[in-house]
């Protein structure tokens, strides 16, 4: 009872397909997700795993068509997303779910002024008159450092960085339950990357909002989340606590993961990247998407399809290898 | 970061300072246009023209001096008197020239008002959706685009009857599908770009983003349409009036003009040469306004 109240969002088996001429993509095949109240979750895989495309879905953007969502529930705060009309869902985007985009370039509308833009989005949610809209746009300004004045500008007059933290603000303006970071820090350099990813971390904590943040960067995870999922070929094989996945790694690909990080202790050291590629995702093999490229795969590995397996009460693992009683991965409990 | 050094000055220069610079896009354009000497000799003869036809219209009679016939002073040349001489009926046609302006321009920019209004929200809503509403709209106008547009002018001039509006409306709806494939053209290039999806993620409708957030963006190439239009726009009634399907007769209508003095082109070349220069003179200014405009509004010819 406690449990589900906490629960913000819920997303159960969802599936999502772009079907092109060309052939049927599984860009997400059947994902899990609970995610409590106040948490970050860190959505963690690489370039084509389909972690956009789960972020996409939860707001229901994904373009349409190619893409469709197959089947799933995703609930928000008890309400099933999926079953909403377009008008109640406009009602939901930007007020109970906002996303923060990967390039803040292009994620301005060239044409209004920043303060516009913020103002835009109070004023979609609340009765508020366009003064007033703007007065609090220019306080959500102030908030994520920018000088209030700066509001009449517009977006080619601010810096990356500063971009990012408007399209921050927007996301935040109006108090939402649910953010969504899509590689906010990608097209960041180092420096300004850290000084957002801070804000992100203050704000989140001032406004007691959830996130997803979705990045290939394992240093930014272990730094804002409190869980972790890791993306395969459209499937979580692995998630858990930020201790669960770091600490005591479980799947092969999690592994293959941090290995393929640089030592800064051992800076001579080769990387040891995973060998192989993503498989095409219009033609995913029949068992483990990854035992191709897995150092540990059975010829079992390549027919049977894993499940879900709990570890402990928070720790999931989809391996097959795990069947055996015995097994274990080079990097197992490094602590 | 600029905005922590920015923060300690005094408020006051700093903001108006930003303040200039906000209206760059605007003000570069209108450098732009300044610098392009057509598009100024254009600006400078439409602005007389247009004051010359508002002059005359305000206070000179149209019972009195524009349409009454005076059979005494028929068919005289070129005075002081008469600057552009009189026609058949002894009428002034320096005044009914000035006059006559009111009808080309009014018939040109309303014109293109209706194909604007109608042809613009067609070609958002076609780039905006895709799919089957593109199809069913986009091939719609491949047909009427398909069917010769005087002759579709025409047709709808003659169905409704000789009078202004008709007039207006069936001009405009000739270039309907011209000025719906400009704006889809330029729809589709906005559509799919990021901050269209961020404008989709904060609840923004689909009205909003329609005219909101994508319109704003398309709108150079829509403007210079405009301004190119308008032009082809007075031709179409000039060459309608000059059929007798535009404005009907005693009304001193540049291509109605013309056709009166069809008759008398060999020994009162004057009665044709005038409103003629007028259609010209006029057409040929909005065009250089418009290809000026468009200069301008290009970014990539930017020095």
């Amino acid at each position: 009872m406690d449990m589900s109240l906490d629960i913000i969002l819920n997303v159960k088996n969802l599936v999502v397909h772009y079907e092109t001429e060309s052939g049927t993509v599984e860009a997400v095949g059947g994902i899990d997700i609970a995610l409590k109240k106040k948490h970050a979750l860190g959505l963690v895989g690489e370039t084509g795993a389909g972690k956009t495309t789960t972020a996409r879905a939860l707001l229901r953007l994904i373009p349409d068509p190619p893409g469709v969502v197959k089947s799933g529930v995703i609930e928000l705060d008890g309400d099933d997303i999926l079953k909403k009309s377009v008008r109640e869902l406009e009602t939901i985007r930007g007020k109970d779910i906002s996303m923060i985009f990967q390039d803040p370039m292009t994620a301005l509308n060239p044409v209004f002024t920043v303060g516009e833009q913020i103002a835009e989005s109070i004023r979609l949610h609340e009765s508020v008159s366009n003064k007033e809209a703007y007065e609090r746009a220019k306080k959500m300004l102030e908030l994520v450092g920018i000088p209030g004045f700066r509001a009449v500008e517009y977006p080619h007059q601010f810096s990356g960085g500063m971009k990012q933290r408007v399209v921050i603000a927007i996301a935040l303006a109006c108090h939402t339950k649910l953010l969504i970071a899509d590689e906010p820090t990608t097209a960041l350099d180092v420096t300004i990357q850290a000084q957002v990813l801070e804000l992100m971390k203050r704000l989140k904590n001032e406004y007691e909002t959830a996130m997803i943040m979705i990045t290939h960067d394992l240093g930014i995870v272990a730094d804002m989340c409190d869980e972790v999922a890791v993306m395969y070929a459209g499937r979580i094989i692995e998630k858990g606590t930020l201790e669960d996945v770091f600490n005591h790694t479980r799947h092969p690909y999690t592994e293959g993961l941090f290995n393929s990080l640089p030592n800064i202790e051992d800076r001579k050291a080769k990387l040891k990247p995973i060998p192989g590629l993503m498989p095409d995702p219009t033609a995913l093999p029949e068992g483990c998407a990854f035992s191709p490229r897995c150092p540990y795969a059975k010829e079992l590995c390549g027919k049977k399809r894993p499940q879900p397996r709990w570890i402990s009460d928070t720790h999931m693992v989809e391996c097959l290898r795990y069947e055996e009683p015995v097994f274990r991965i080079v990097r197992e409990d490094i602590n | 970061m600029s905005a922590k050094q920015a923060s300690p000055k005094p408020n006051q220069p700093v903001s108006k300072k930003t303040n200039n610079r906000n209206r760059s896009q605007f003000a570069e354009i209108m450098r732009n246009l300044k610098r392009n000497k057509g598009a100024v000799i254009g600006i400078c003869i439409i602005a007389l023209i247009v004051v010359l036809t508002v002059i005359t219209n305000l206070t000179v009679d149209y019972n009195e001096k524009i349409i009454r016939q005076v059979a005494s002073e028929r068919l005289q040349k070129p005075s002081t008197e008469h600057p552009f001489g009189t026609d058949q009926y002894g009428r002034d046609i320096f005044l009914r020239v000035l006059y006559g302006g009111r009808y080309s321009l009014l018939v040109g920019i309303v014109a293109v008002m209706v194909s604007l209004s109608i042809g613009g929200v067609l070609g958002i809503i076609a780039g905006y959706f895709g799919g089957l509403t593109e199809s069913i709209i986009m091939r719609t106008c491949d047909i009427f685009s398909s069917i010769p547009s005087m002759l579709l002018a025409i047709c709808i001039s003659t169905a409704f009857g000789a009078n202004i509006f008709i007039l207006m409306i069936s001009v405009g709806v000739v270039t309907v599908p011209a000025f719906a494939r400009v704006a889809r053209a330029s729809v589709m290039t906005v559509r799919d770009q990021e901050f269209i999806e961020a404008a989709r993620a904060i609840g923004a409708s689909r009205f909003s983003i329609m005219f909101t957030h994508i319109l704003p963006n398309s709108l150079a190439p829509i403007i210079v349409q405009v301004t190119m239009r308008v032009g082809s726009a007075i031709i179409t009634a000039a060459s309608l009036s000059f059929l007798g399907l535009g404005v009907p007769a005693p009304a001193p209508e540049w291509g109605a003009m013309l056709s009166e003095g069809r008759s008398f082109i060999r020994n009162y070349s004057y009665m044709t040469m005038f409103p003629g220069l007028a259609i010209v003179l006029t057409v040929l200014s909005i065009n250089l306004i418009g290809d000026g405009l468009r200069d301008a509004m290009d970014p990539k010819l930017k020095r």
